[in-house]
């Protein structure tokens, strides 16, 4: 990594990158779903694409954009299982962060402060995207779901997680994970904002993409952990779909 | 960084190569580090173990179980009673029966030099695994991204994780500064293997005798474990006795019913303790066996649990990387010791109790333990929840227990 950035700016990047990987840190919620989110994902990608998770490198040969990457959480074990991944974020405070922290880990990724729609007008194509918990985030939901329709090749696949909008997720989101554990920020998220599950598929299928999965995020409160669901999308739910093969005849 | 291996694990004795062929077999490639020239022969040992039903599984699974082949004794049957020398076995017994498990004998006896051996071969012939012996190691330290160890003929070797399968003085753990907790009982375990005139039959007795347990174990053949802990002064000498003294020492208290017995090879005598490290796990760092917990030899537990340290960690990093997680990150290890906490915690506390109160010539404590003995033999429904608890069929078990790939 060639770089100009001075050894001050250096140790800021290093104090928030220990921030970002500290599992107990105040992204703990984060690295708390992160094994149930990396299930499904490593799941839906290894079936689309015929992959077996045992071998050392089953992602080899796949280009995987994480759209909202932080810190790396997700591409750095998108990495490590050998997909070639670009790594975007729009806030771009995080990008020198998740840098220094795959060198770090030894891994070659491709961080980028930009955007999907920015991609896709520079023609950029990838096998899979992630796109978890972004979409309640966006000004425009169906521009942006195009935009990553679009940066899709033709048969790839795309992850998509968001917040269910009902009684439920605002008081388990919004008062229970903002106000009462202080897990995120307050004002972390709008709650009008949320999607219900139908309105995504509706998003998606709007977009030109074809849903084959939506499965929920569960908490469970006594393990203080969470799991995946195929019945419980009440609160956080996952979604897979795929880019038609064949563009859409008219 | 890249490292140089997915895993070092330090330590050649027996929980240490049952873990290389474990994450071996799981994919990841392993760095065995011993300080022996040869761990392959570590000398002549009297020690058996009495594996578990558990335990047997994971040793079958990694490919060493068939390589045991006829230095197996399976353990039919366990009975347990009082007994005083001279008196022979208390009426009142806990008889459990291998019959009533559908699983089959509790587990299987095996001898230490049997064991090492059978480990030793599969690791030889296993691909993934890199065998340095004969070399000390002179420090090691662990960043955000690796584990990194130094040997004394200036080496440097790093990796995701690094373990401790070292035993109880663990060089491992003193590096990372991790303390201790334990105590001893001032007894010790004599141990040694004899021969003997009847046969067996499968079956593994314990004797609660007033300075502590004799355990009587079967091996193959026509030949026992003896098992013997008595209070250090006595056991001390005993232990300095000659072969005729010593079984002279130690007929009355097996009694008649093996008929005439033979002391054969070498005898060893143990400190009786019980040492906790204060933590496991560390950031890219775990401890496995002995140096985790060593235990009063009293319930056999020690290799047993050590295997299963051997399984859960297995089974925790392994599902790990094939999430894509790094094996070694903070998170990926509490798993580990999470699963692990409650099994440490109950068997210090239980082997604590089955000390004190088998140890013990309290008339009030030997009929309480007469007759809760009795009881369990009684009463099906807990003589099989003691049975399945004795054959380590018990409690959220990893998968290589279970006789599953991790």
């Amino acid at each position: 990594m060639t770089t100009t950035i001075d050894d001050a700016e250096i140790a800021k990047f290093q104090a928030m990158a220990d921030a970002w990987w500290d599992p107990n840190g105040k992204f703990k919620p984060l690295h708390m779903l992160n094994p149930c989110r990396l299930d499904y994902i490593t799941r839906q990608i290894a079936a689309e694409f015929g992959r077996d998770l045992s071998d050392p490198r089953p992602f080899a040969g796949l280009r995987l954009l994480d759209i909202g990457c932080g810190g790396g959480l997700l591409s750095e074990p998108m990495a490590r299982l050998g997909a070639d991944v670009v790594g975007a974020d729009a806030a771009e405070r995080n990008i020198p962060v998740a840098r220094l922290h795959a060198e770090q880990s030894g891994l070659d990724i491709d961080y980028r402060h930009t955007s999907a729609e920015a991609l896709a007008e520079a023609g950029e194509a990838f096998d899979v995207i992630l796109n978890m918990e972004v979409v309640e985030h966006v000004a425009s939901p169906p521009a942006y779901l195009r935009a990553c329709h679009d940066l899709l090749k033709p048969g790839g696949l795309m992850v998509c997680s968001t917040l269910n909008r009902n009684a439920k997720s605002f008081a388990m989101a919004i008062v229970g994970a903002e106000h009462v554990m202080r897990w995120l920020p307050k004002g972390t998220h709008d709650w009008r904002k949320f999607i219900t599950p139908d309105e995504l598929f509706d998003l998606l299928t709007g977009a030109g993409l074809t849903p084959v999965d939506k499965t929920g995020f569960v908490f469970n409160p006594l393990g203080w952990s969470w799991s995946l669901s195929e019945r419980d999308l009440s609160v956080n739910y996952v979604t897979t779909s795929l880019r038609p093969e064949a563009p859409a005849q008219l | 960084m890249k490292t140089d291996s997915d895993l070092i694990i330090v330590g050649g004795g027996l929980n240490g190569p049952a873990l290389a062929l474990a994450a071996a077999d799981a994919g990841l490639t392993v760095t065995l580090i011993d300080r022996e020239a040869n761990p392959r022969q570590a000398g002549e040992n009297p020690r058996a173990y009495a594996l578990a039903h558990g335990s047997v599984n994971v040793l079958r699974a990694t490919g060493v179980w068939s390589r045991t082949g006829d230095g197996q004794q399976p353990i039919l049957g366990v009975r347990a009673s009082d007994g005083r020398a001279g008196e022979g076995a208390s009426p009142l017994a806990l008889i459990l029966d291998s019959g009533e498990l559908e699983e089959g004998p509790f587990g299987a006896m095996v001898e230490d030099a049997v064991l090492r051996r059978a480990l030793w071969e599969t690791i030889d012939a296993a691909e993934g695994i890199e065998v340095i012996t004969g070399v000390e190691i002179s420090s090691q330290s662990t960043d955000g991204s690796r584990a990194t160890v130094t040997l004394a003929d200036g080496r440097t070797l790093s990796s995701a994780l690094l373990v401790g399968a070292d035993g109880g003085k663990s060089g491992v753990a003193s590096r990372a500064k991790i303390s201790r907790t334990g105590w001893r009982y001032r007894q010790m375990a004599l141990v040694a293997t004899i021969s003997h005139e009847r046969d067996h039959e499968g079956i593994a007795h314990q004797f609660f005798m007033p300075g502590g347990p004799l355990a009587i174990l079967p091996l193959t053949g026509r030949r026992s474990a003896i098992v013997w802990s008595e209070a250090e002064g006595i056991a001390k000498h005993f232990a300095s006795l000659d072969d005729p003294g010593f079984l002279a020492a130690l007929r009355p208290r097996v009694g008649g019913f093996l008929g005439e017995l033979s002391i054969e090879g070498a005898r060893a005598a143990f400190p009786l303790a019980l040492s906790l490290a204060n933590r496991i796990v560390e950031p890219r760092l775990a401890l496995v066996g002995e140096a985790a917990q060593s235990v009063h030899p009293i319930a056999g537990q020690g290799l047993n649990q050590g295997l299963r340290d051997v399984a859960t960690l297995v089974e925790v990093i392994a599902e790990a990387r094939r999430r894509g997680e790094d094996i070694g990150a903070a998170d990926v290890l509490e798993r580990h010791r999470r699963w692990r906490s409650f099994d440490r915690a109950a068997l210090a506390t239980a082997t604590d109790a089955f000390v004190r109160l088998f140890s013990n010539d309290d008339p009030f404590l030997r009929a309480f333990r007469d007759l809760g003995m009795e009881a369990v033999t009684r009463v099906p429904g807990l003589r099989r929840a003691v049975m399945r608890e004795a054959a380590g069929l018990s409690g959220d078990r990893p998968r290589l227990m279970q006789g599953l790939s991790a």
